[in-house]
């Protein structure tokens, strides 16, 4: 990888964070509505694999979307302005934080019914069979949505149609308050992937430069025609549930002890001990990022109400 | 009676069934270890242990299925869903299993089952998260709905809903749960399936039910200001629906509005409407209106929201659209 690349991918992890973080400010301030669910300490595992996409790969989530937004393209402001629901975030201001997308950059949502995304991406991945495309399916999802239905017809449906889907597990340790192990009869999740004779690794997913490795390996044997493949990428999510989670399920000691592990810092470490960026160039994106999310902010926050009419806009694309 | 909020009503009716009987359990999404994502079962792990207070994986066709296929042994689940939304992911369970199984199986099968979901629009959720599919559930004979729009109602209707031998769905607002109403204390059950007058009047007849009684009672409020005496009926439960009252009130009235949060197609409005159509159309001095939810799926966007949902002012001119 180039020195442009990884300062690349440094910088879009910071600018994860950092609208992350202001995305919680704005909740407090009673800015955001309804359900936020912030992406902090996942920042490595949608960059390292989005970063390994072709343009034409599709990607497709659930409702922890923010950071998968930014790493498929989207703008912060865009983003921001969704989640303040403005006309100019990336959903009009009609999704809200669970529901971002932006089909120009192949990024497909945005998903809040857990698991549900599953069957679609592997109908996403069919239509690009059918009509001969190239494109792989990214499909990201979490620990606990691997214990619905959905999941279990969805990969099963892949590999007897050799969907071209790469299946990504963002193990977080935790589907809400449900650590793992007391929803899951397997606790190393891609152990659900034999089950179907879908071939699988599992990924440190603090560190990006290993997902990225993975991600790239993945995508390239899907492309190849060989069928769905399965990554479970390790990691672990900082803050509560959504905000407002008490949090009594996990001990502070052992999010403590995680946060040490922070995805940021190991890469940070990582450019500096392996001399491909300075400290002080490092600190230049930081500060870039830290503008583009105020930037956002301000953007978002000037940004008008979608029009009433809009209400009535979208129900159906034919008008009767 | 103690003044007590519509969550502590919900959650008395539900400890007092667990220690009358031991075959009452509870099985959902975080109803444990979490306390329930709205707390109503908040201190049940600790109180009753792990093997009656099941916290599942995601997977709602197994919490529904499961419920169905323990009730037929013999105990009685409380099967929680996090939002009813979630009970898309189990209709299969509730409609084709659940609704059926005693009538398919000649009588032979009883399933002792409550379904209690959470549900309703107004906190931005978006439109997968914010759905009143109250009638949707309601069309379906087999299944009991109930959705209570006091903290009295829940608790009493809840108990019910626990001691009786057919599957109940125990619809709850999220809006709702921090109202608080005089709630008596100790063994309180309501019978199912019955309306009842909430506040009497004798202008209009205004029937609804679940949270829109509360917007429904501030309407009232409203009019009564301009001298207009509007009579509430709540309907408590959709299935079976109990027209007793609600006629008893319009023979008086000869004007109804029906509010109902979900949408108006194919809604409890439209089925209200007909029935008094049906049954008291002697009775009719204008047509009925119906206040319900533009038809849109719920946008995330606090304005949009509020415009889609029904609101006060609607009500009041539909009561003076009928009089
Ligand atoms: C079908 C369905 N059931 C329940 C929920 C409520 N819910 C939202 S997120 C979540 C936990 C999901 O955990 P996981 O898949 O591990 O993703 P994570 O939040 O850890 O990213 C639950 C239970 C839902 N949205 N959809
Ligand atoms: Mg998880």
């Amino acid at each position: 990888m180039k020195k442009e690349e990884h300062l690349e991918l440094y910088y879009q992890m910071v600018l994860i964070r950092l609208v992350e973080e202001q995305a919680a400010q704005l909740y407090q301030q009673g800015k955001i509505g309804g359900f936020l669910h912030l992406y902090i300490g996942q920042e490595a595992v949608s960059t390292g694999l989005i970063s390994a996409r072709q343009p034409q790969d599709r990607v497709i989530t659930a409702y922890r979307d923010h950071g998968v937004a930014i790493n498929c393209g989207l703008s912060a402001r865009e983003v921001v302005a969704e989640l303040l629901g403005k006309v100019t975030g990336s959903s009009k201001g009609k999704g809200g934080s669970m529901h971002m997308a932006d089909v120009n950059k192949n990024f497909w949502g945005g998903h809040a019914i857990v698991g549900a995304h599953l069957p679609i991406a592997a109908g996403l991945a069919l239509g690009d069979q059918y009509q001969k495309n190239d494109g792989v399916t990214i499909c990201m999802f979490g620990d606990g949505a691997t214990n619905i239905g959905y999941f279990h017809e969805a990969l099963n449906l892949s590999k007897v149609w050799n969907l071209p889907v790469l299946w990504v597990c963002e193990n977080n340790q935790y589907g809400m308050g449900t650590a793992v192990e007391r929803a899951s009869a397997v606790s190393e999740i891609r152990q659900k992937a034999e089950g179907y004779s879908i071939p699988s690794s599992r990924v440190d997913g603090m560190d990006v430069l290993a997902v990225r490795k993975a991600s790239e390996e993945a995508i390239a044997y899907v492309r190849s025609g060989k069928g769905p493949y399965f990554l479970e990428i390790v990691t672990y999510r900082f803050r509560g549930h959504s905000m407002g989670d008490p949090e009594r399920y996990r001990k502070a000691e052992e999010v403590r002890q995680w946060q040490e592990n922070d995805p940021i810092g190991i890469y940070r470490r990582y450019l500096v001990d392996h001399a491909i960026a300075t400290e002080s160039e490092l600190n230049e994106v930081d500060q870039r990022a830290n503008e583009t999310t105020l930037d956002a902010v301000q953007f978002a926050e000037s940004s008008p109400e979608p029009p009433a009419e809009m209400l009535f806009q979208h129900i159906y694309v034919d008008a009767d | 009676m103690a003044r007590i909020t519509m969550r502590e009503a919900i959650s008395q009716a539900l400890w007092e069934e667990m220690e009358r009987d031991p075959s009452v359990f509870i099985l959902g999404e975080e109803v444990g270890v979490w306390g329930g994502t709205y707390a109503v079962t908040k201190g049940f792990y600790d109180h009753f242990g792990p093997e009656r207070v099941r916290d599942t994986p995601i997977a709602e066709a197994a919490i529904i299925g499961g419920a169905i296929g323990a009730a037929l042994t013999g105990t009685r689940p409380v099967a929680e869903l996090m939002t009813i939304n979630f009970a898309f992911s189990a209709m299969d369970h509730i409609v084709n299993e659940a609704a059926k199984l005693h009538y398919m199986f000649g009588g032979q099968f009883v399933l002792p089952m409550v379904i209690r979901a959470v549900g309703g629009g107004g906190r931005q959720l978006g439109a997968t998260h914010s759905q009143t599919p109250d009638a949707v559930f309601a069309h379906f004979p087999g299944l009991k709905v109930v959705a209570p729009g006091t903290p009295e109602d829940a608790k009493g209707l809840l108990k019910a809903a626990i001691r009786s031998n057919d599957p109940v769905l125990f619809i709850e607002h999220a809006t709702l749960y921090q109202v608080r109403g005089e709630v008596p204390e100790g063994d309180y059950v309501i019978p199912l399936g019955k309306s009842k007058v909430q506040r009497p009047g004798k202008d209009v007849t205004i029937i609804t039910y679940s949270k829109m009684l509360e917007l429904s009672t501030k309407a009232a409020d409203q009019l009564a200001k301009e001298g207009i005496e509007a009579e509430i009926v709540d309907l408590r439960s959709l299935r079976p629906l109990d027209m007793g009252p609600v006629l008893e009130s319009f023979k008086k009235t000869n004007r109804a509005v029906i509010v109902e949060e979900g949408w108006r197609s194919y809604g409890v409005g439209s089925e209200v409407a007909a029935r008094i159509y049906e049954e008291a159309f002697d009775y009719v001095d204008a047509p009925i209106q119906r206040v319900a939810q533009k038809e849109v799926p719920l946008p995330y966007n606090r304005t949009l929201e509020q415009m889609a949902l029904p609101q006060i002012e609607d009500i009041v001119k539909a009561v003076k659209e009928v009089l």
